[in-house]
């Protein structure tokens, strides 16, 4: 369950750098082989902003498609899930996107 | 409240050498937490300043920050504090069970004095595996994590600290045994070496790609046991190349020995 500890470096993230503002609230960025579960971080986010300028924020979460290129062929492809394997049979490919985890952005109140 | 643990403060605990009482057990049970409140990632620095200022100037405010730049940033402080004394420090990862500790324990005893070995241990609790370190003769730091399901490089730099690895000495840290959240946690280390045990089977690298993914050795663990259990070692070397091409396996026992010089020289040999 890192998606707690994941969920609280979000919140320490925007407190440090809006110490002291509310927030109306939060826009993520989780690719999908990023290895965080979206909905884990959706249902740790109450319980972590508690107490905190986050509290009762919504959550908004986008989550980047993966995308990938393969160092033999040459080749960009969507992988099918968490295993990256080209159409030529490679393994060996850099991933270009889908590994996001970012704080886009945040809306005061 | 500390989102990590749900108690009032941080749950994490580290000890030192010296510090393991009898048994492997000296931490009081009562969960009173007088502890001090450092866990990561990152609250140790929690008072500074932030790094830049901003107006306020619409409803929306831009961020654009990595989650894990905290963690990653002492990360790298650590790695620079590794690197500058020629330490090698290995994260060594796997499901509880797989045999992190009995491995470590052989190490110390066939080559510790000659590799220079130190170990940091990562459990929720006890210090019954750094008891067993010290046991086979290792200098050995024990972090608690109490609720926490993985290391990270704050607990790291705690533990160096109470550790204090000679230069040009190997460090080995054994992560909570966990195949997924580890993973995604860089602790400043040199390589990252993931154990799998024939007792588990062999589908463990697909079933969890994002640990085996990063992986620089893959150590196949209780070979010993091969005769005895249904444990495919082509397909397993297969699913392997589909996850991470670079990999390297070595087949290992630390009960029979076998495998284990071989592992020792891939020690030696990065540290040089």
């Amino acid at each position: 369950m890192h998606e707690l500890a994941i969920t609280e470096g979000v919140v320490q993230a925007v407190t440090e750098r809006l110490p002291g503002t509310p927030i109306a609230c939060v826009h993520l960025e989780i690719g999908v082989m990023s290895g965080v579960v979206a909905d884990s971080v959706r249902f740790c986010f109450d319980l972590v902003t508690e107490g905190t300028t986050l509290e009762g924020a919504r959550l908004d979460i986008i989550q980047p498609a993966a995308r990938c290129r393969c160092r033999d062929c040459g080749a960009e492809f969507e992988p099918d899930g968490m295993i990256a394997l080209c159409d030529c049979g490679s393994a060996d490919v850099a991933v270009l996107a889908g590994q996001e985890l970012r704080i886009r952005s945040v809306e005061v109140v | 409240m500390c989102a990590t643990c749900g108690c009032g403060v941080a749950g994490v605990r580290v000890f030192g050498p010296g510090q393991l009482g009898p048994a492997g057990h000296d931490h009081g049970t009562d969960h009173s937490h007088d502890h001090e409140h450092a866990h990561g990632p990152g609250q140790a620095d929690r008072g500074q300043a932030p790094s830049h200022e901003h107006g306020l100037d619409g409803r929306t405010v831009q961020i654009q920050q990595n989650i894990l730049a905290k963690n990653d940033r002492l990360a790298e402080d650590n790695r620079a504090w590794l690197t500058a004394r020629g330490i090698l420090a290995v994260n060594l990862m796997s499901s509880p069970g797989a045999g992190k500790t009995t491995l470590l324990e052989r190490t110390a005893r066939e080559a510790g004095a000659g590799l220079g070995l130190t170990v940091i241990e990562g459990d929720q609790e006890t210090t019954l595996d750094a008891s067993r370190i010290e046991a086979a003769g290792c200098a050995v730091a024990q972090i608690n994590t109490g609720a926490g399901c993985h290391l990270d490089a704050s607990m790291v730099a705690r533990g160096l600290s109470a550790l204090n690895p000679s230069p040009g000495s190997v460090l080995v840290i054994e992560n909570v045994g966990n195949l997924v959240c580890p993973a995604l946690f860089d602790l400043g280390e040199a390589a990252r070496v993931v154990l799998s045990s024939v007792t588990e089977g062999a589908d463990k690298p697909i079933k969890y790609p994002q640990m085996f993914r990063g992986a620089d050795l893959v150590l196949l663990t209780k070979v010993d046991l091969l005769p005895y259990v249904d444990f495919d070692t082509g397909r397993h070397a297969r699913d392997l190349k589909l996850i991470s091409p670079g990999a390297q396996i070595m087949p290992v026992s630390a009960t029979t020995g076998e495998g284990l010089p071989a592992w020792y020289a891939w020690l030696s040999e990065r540290t040089r």
